[in-house]
């Protein structure tokens, strides 16, 4: 279990594709990649196919066409329980029949494992998730937060080389959930496991992961590592679904060298990356985070005149919701420093951006 | 927490003791929570408590005889079984006789001694009948209507039936007779019924729960992992029994196992036996089996459903994700979870069956019977009310005391009836 | 419990326009055939008649239900239709009302009513209207030869075959004995000592292995009829009627048939004691009883019925008398069911019973 070879494909979907009712693809052509030790979230909404990649890979679900290997080895035909991964489930699975301890020991007891062994791994990994007090308990006894540690250590005590999380953190509540982030990152960091992570999160995902898969639709959107799906989405569904986002909608006039000159319904212009747009004179929608943009006190060269519709206040930082070339929905969050100056609900002003930040991508009809 | 030493009680906010205050707002709750209960309780109490109570009352109550011969009870309750019978008994007797009879209660008084000794009741009517002519000294007179008057067992019988309070008719039940002196023996052998089938009554009922736990677990389990539409149609197919008459379903039943039913005729037609020897499968043992395994399995698979619809998949996926094969995941994981299914299920079917009498008193024929059968003979045939109180009593402390086991092993909080 | 209203009578009562206010009464009975036979000779004429109506009810015979009415002081029924053992039982009990046979009309032919009625048909609180009896049959379709005594029944080497007994002791002790050689006369006598009650067992041993034991009075003609049994203890009513309107290749043999009568009681304290016994004095009457005879195949109680029993109902080729228990052909061996023998023993002998099939 090292991640020396990170870059070989230790889990590998080709070309797979999966129908439950013989007429629409969950699963569209899927390929990927997944380096051993490698820590990968496939992220997206709910009905994307993520779930579904991962039960694939598990074995509950066989895929209707394509290969799926683990080591090299193609295991379609192999069944769940000779696969020899480990799982966590979105509830946590724990057997309510059984004490903690039991939990833990049954994935070991089932490999035949003498007892002094299974005393030895059951300890090692629940002191691994600090409950090494809890192993006479049963599961309805614990917490949320604590059958959470329980069920990660259930599925690493058998000593998988690859583990698959279900949306392990759903059911815990904001501060458990970062709390357990960083805890299941370290373990893996400790243990150089190999993980494949399901969540819907795009918190979650860009805080643990290694690479992010973003899919939607049957398909992986976007797959790249947090910063470059942050900083540099593909597509506009990319862009949209990790992090917060404003969307303004123009005509492209020309691009040169890579960026693009776009105007507004009204005629002003300004200017983006282009990076995904269809061409000169074709619609295209711009995307910039509102951490992005810039208030201006003065108009000057590439500034677009804004009007402020509302405040709020959140402390670090103040969001402050404008209309922007008819727009209303157009966000900046403006940093809360000493000398930043007040702005008022329904005042007139300019904003700004550097054409790197604000990035020309297809008008797609789903967002 | 600050614990005082002085241990001064903690207070409201108006000065009352927090623990007073606390009473107070739960008492208000508890009352609340008893009036909605209420009138299921008085409804219960009225309809079932008090008739049930009245009913057992029968098993150790028979004031029949010492109602309708007063003067003879009084004289009995002094004589000590062994000595002869004297004079003034035999003067009582004719009195209560001419009494009861114009009463006509003479065949009441009459049957019950003839519980207790066969061949007495119309030694009672007969004698009765003649009674008001009888002149002293009664004891000739008496013995010179009916020989039998000088046998000490008729008044030995006599003086069995005249204690109100007995425990005789429990001791029927067990297949004892309580004695003129109080003590109790064995029945004769060839009269002893009613344990031989209270232990094929509990047999039986094992082995229908036993069956509709085989037939039933499957079934359930599918339904549980079908989607709702066909799991549906399949409750349908299960509830069907609750849905026929039971004439209906005797009928088919007949048409189904007689030795020249269907499924004989199949056996013959595919060779399994041959036309002599076509199986008995109705009016015996077998036929109760089957006809009640039939009607009992709803009771099992909708406990046995309600609980496995609430067990989700990922527990037999965990289980095989840490390596468990089918049958591992089944028995360790899956199965143990089902047990307040099975306990539930178990213990409707077993209770329902061991009271069950419409059934085998259609198919059961001869072997088939239960102790519920005797009971109904009691009840409307014979009309010898104490003894199928004694027997449903006896039937009653063998259910309480195995649910009692069943909780001690099981555990009562651990069963899931719906 | 079936309840139907004899829609007849409450029109009979509506176009008469009721002079005297019409009475409804209550008469309960075992049902089937049996009931149909009592509404066409007895309630639909007496309705006519009187303008009265009736209420028809079944049950399945025994008297807790009376006693269930009488002990609650809530009598429902005005006239129930019992064995004689339940009658004379009834009445030593005082659930029952004392009859006055004096009501009772005189036959046809003049003779006075306590004498036109068999031995035993007036009780104290009882008039009988039919006899029955307890017969066997078998379907000679696959009865190779021609049973004709008690004897043959026992016989597994001459006839075999499953045979069909009712599940009780009653009768089956009796035609036991009866086939072991015991006259019929003295069957009671030898069943009144425990050598009689084992030889009786004894002889009911040789066939246990073979027989079905049934209970209702519809299941042998159905056991025979679905080849269950080839021989069965039977109610020769019941017999008849499968022969007579279903064409069942059935045969009746009236050796040693044990017979017994069902008689009209009335419940103490029934709520319309004049009209019911208005009703019980019509039914008993000579034509009407002959009238019932032509429905079912029971005798009637009254010997001056006999001369006047007629055909089938429908069917004038099949004559009535030749399947009439009473008639002289079948009542040479007829053993007369004991009451009273059986009131002092069925307790002791119903448990026998139990035990020996239990063993």
């Amino acid at each position: 279990m090292t991640s020396s070879d990170a870059n070989d494909a230790f889990v590998a979907f080709e070309h797979v594709q999966k129908s439950y009712d013989g007429e629409t693809l969950v699963v569209k052509d899927l390929n990927l990649s997944i380096g051993r030790g490698e820590f990968l979230t496939m992220l997206g909404p709910s009905g994307s196919g993520k779930t579904t990649c991962l039960m694939m890979l598990a074995g509950f679900e066989t895929a209707t066409h394509g290969e799926i290997k683990l080591g090299g080895r193609p295991i379609n035909n192999i069944p769940p329980h000779k696969r020899g991964i480990g799982m966590v489930f979105q509830n946590y699975a724990l057997f309510p029949h059984m004490s903690v301890h039991e939990n833990l020991a049954f994935p070991l007891e089932v490999r035949g494992m003498s007892k002094s062994e299974i005393e030895t791994k059951v300890k090692r990994a629940l002191d691994m998730v600090q409950m090494g007090a809890f192993g006479g308990r049963r599961p309805a006894q614990l917490s949320g937060g604590q059958q959470q540690r329980v069920a990660v250590a259930r599925a690493l005590v058998f000593d998988p080389e690859l583990v698959l999380m279900d949306e392990p953190l759903g059911a815990l509540d904001k501060q458990l959930r970062e709390q357990m982030q960083y805890e299941i990152k370290h373990i893996h960091e400790t243990l150089g496991v190999t993980v494949v992570y399901v969540t819907h999160d795009q918190s979650e995902a860009l805080t643990m992961s290694d690479r992010i898969a973003v899919f939607e639709d049957g398909r992986i959107q976007q797959l790249a590592d947090p910063a470059t799906l942050y900083e540099r989405p593909d597509n506009s569904f990319v862009a949209q679904f990790i992090g917060e986002n404003n969307k303004l909608e123009g005509v492209v006039r020309g691009i040169d060298n890579g960026i693009a000159t776009v105007a507004f319904d009204d005629g002003a212009t300004c200017e983006a990356l282009a990076v995904n747009c269809a061409g000169v004179n074709e619609k295209t929608l711009l995307s910039i985070r509102p951490e992005r943009v810039k208030i201006e006190d003065q108009a000057g060269d590439k500034t677009i005149s804004a009007k402020v519709l509302e405040l709020i206040y959140l402390g670090d930082h103040i969001r402050c919701r404008m209309d922007v070339h008819g727009h209303n929905e157009f966000i900046v969050k403006v940093p809360n420093n000493t000398n930043q100056k007040a702005l008022q609900k329904g005042q007139l002003t300019h904003v700004s951006w550097i054409p790197e930040d604000c990035r020309a991508l297809d008008l797609s009809d789903s967002v | 927490m600050s614990q005082t030493a002085d241990k001064q009680p903690v207070l409201a906010a108006d000065g009352t003791p927090l623990k007073q205050a606390l009473d107070a707002a739960l008492f208000r709750n508890r009352m609340r929570a008893f009036m909605l209960v209420l009138p299921l309780l008085l409804f219960l109490f009225v309809t079932f408590i008090i008739p049930i109570g009245i009913f057992l009352s029968f098993g150790i109550h028979d004031p029949v005889f010492s109602k309708f011969m007063p003067k003879t009870s009084a004289v009995l309750s002094d004589w000590d079984t062994t000595s002869e019978p004297t004079e003034d008994m035999y003067a009582a007797l004719v009195a209560d006789m001419v009494v009861a009879r114009k009463d006509k209660t003479i065949g009441r008084a009459a049957t019950r001694v003839n519980r207790e000794l066969s061949g007495t009741r119309s030694l009672f009517t007969s004698s009765a009948r003649k009674a008001a002519k009888l002149e002293a000294p009664f004891k000739e007179s008496l013995v010179a209507v009916k020989k039998q008057w000088a046998d000490p067992e008729v008044w030995k019988a006599m003086k069995v039936a005249s204690r109100s309070w007995t425990l005789g008719y429990y001791a029927n039940a067990l297949d004892y007779k309580q004695v003129a002196d109080g003590s109790f023996e064995p029945q004769p052998e060839n009269r002893q019924i009613h344990v031989p089938l209270l232990v094929k009554t509990l047999w039986i009922s094992l082995q229908v729960t036993l069956y509709c736990l085989i037939l039933g677990y499957p079934i359930a389990y599918l339904m549980s992992n079908l989607p709702a539409r066909t799991s549906n149609l399949l409750m349908i197919l299960v509830l069907l029994p609750f849905w026929t008459s039971i004439l209906v379903r005797t009928t088919a039943w007949i048409a189904m196992l007689q030795s020249q039913g269907v499924l004989n005729d199949l056996f013959v037609l595919f060779g399994v036996t041959d036309d002599d020897n076509r199986y008995s499968m109705i009016y015996n043992k077998l036929g109760t089996l089957i006809a009640m395994t039939h009607i009992l399995l709803p009771f099992m698979v909708l406990p046995l459903y309600s609980v496995m619809r609430g067990i989700p998949p990922s527990y037999v996926r965990a289980a095989k994700s840490m390596g468990a094969t089918n049958w591992t995941a089944f028995s360790r994981i899956y199965a143990p979870q089902t047990i307040p299914g099975i306990g539930a299920g178990a213990i409707l079917v077993f209770i329902v069956a061991i009271g069950y009498y419409i059934t085998p008193a259609l198919v059961g024929g001869q072997d088939g019977q239960m102790i519920s059968n005797v009971i109904a003979f009691h009840m409307k045939s014979s009309l010898n009310w104490s003894l199928a109180a004694a027997l449903g009593g006896v039937l009653l402390v063998v259910v309480m005391t195995l649910y009692w086991i069943y909780d001690r092993v099981v555990g009562i909080d651990n069963m899931k009836l719906g | 419990m079936k309840f139907n209203q004899i829609s007849l009578g409450v029109a009979a009562a509506l176009v008469m326009g009721a002079t005297n206010a019409a009475d409804t009464i209550t008469v309960v009975s075992w049902g089937g055939a049996y009931t149909v036979s009592q509404v066409e000779a007895y309630h639909k004429p007496w309705m006519a008649k009187t303008g009265n109506s009736i209420i028809s009810e079944d049950y399945n015979g025994g008297l807790s239900e009376v006693k269930a009415q009488v002990d609650a002081g809530n009598v429902k029924w005005d006239l129930v239709d019992v064995e004689l053992s339940d009658a004379v039982r009834g009445c030593d009990e005082g659930l029952l009302e004392t009859l006055d046979a004096s009501v009772l009309p005189a036959g046809a032919d003049g003779s006075a009513a306590a004498d036109d009625f068999i031995d035993g048909a007036l009780q104290d609180c009882a008039v009988a209207s039919i006899v029955w009896s307890t017969i066997y049959a078998y379907d000679n379709t696959v009865i190779d030869g021609q049973p004709s005594t008690i004897g043959d029944f026992f016989d597994l080497e001459k006839y075999p075959g499953k045979r069909g007994l009712r599940k009780s002791p009653k009768a089956n002790l009796e035609m036991a004995l009866a086939a072991d050689g015991v006259a019929a006369e003295e069957i009671y006598d030898v069943l009144s000592t425990p050598e009689g009650i084992d030889r009786a067992f004894a002889k009911l041993d040789t066939i246990k292995g073979e027989t079905i034991f049934w209970e209702a009075g519809a299941q042998p003609p159905q056991l025979l009829a679905d080849g269950e049994v080839v021989m069965t203890t039977a109610y020769n009513g019941r017999i008849f009627n499968a022969m007579a309107a279903e064409g069942k290749p059935f045969e009746v043999v009236w050796d040693a048939q044990v017979f017994d009568m069902d008689l009209w009681v009335i419940p103490k304290g029934a709520p319309n004691k004049e009209a019911a016994m208005d009703f019980l004095a019509f039914s008993t009457s000579t034509e009407q009883l002959a009238a019932q005879a032509s429905w079912i195949s029971y005798g009637p109680a009254r010997k001056s019925s006999a001369p006047l029993v007629g055909h089938y109902d429908g069917k004038p080729e099949l004559e009535m008398a030749p399947h009439m228990p009473t008639a002289p052909e079948n009542f040479g061996t007829a053993i007369a069911n004991d009451f009273e023998f059986w009131a002092d023993n069925q307790d002791e002998l119903n448990e026998r019973f139990n035990a020996w099939l239990a063993s």
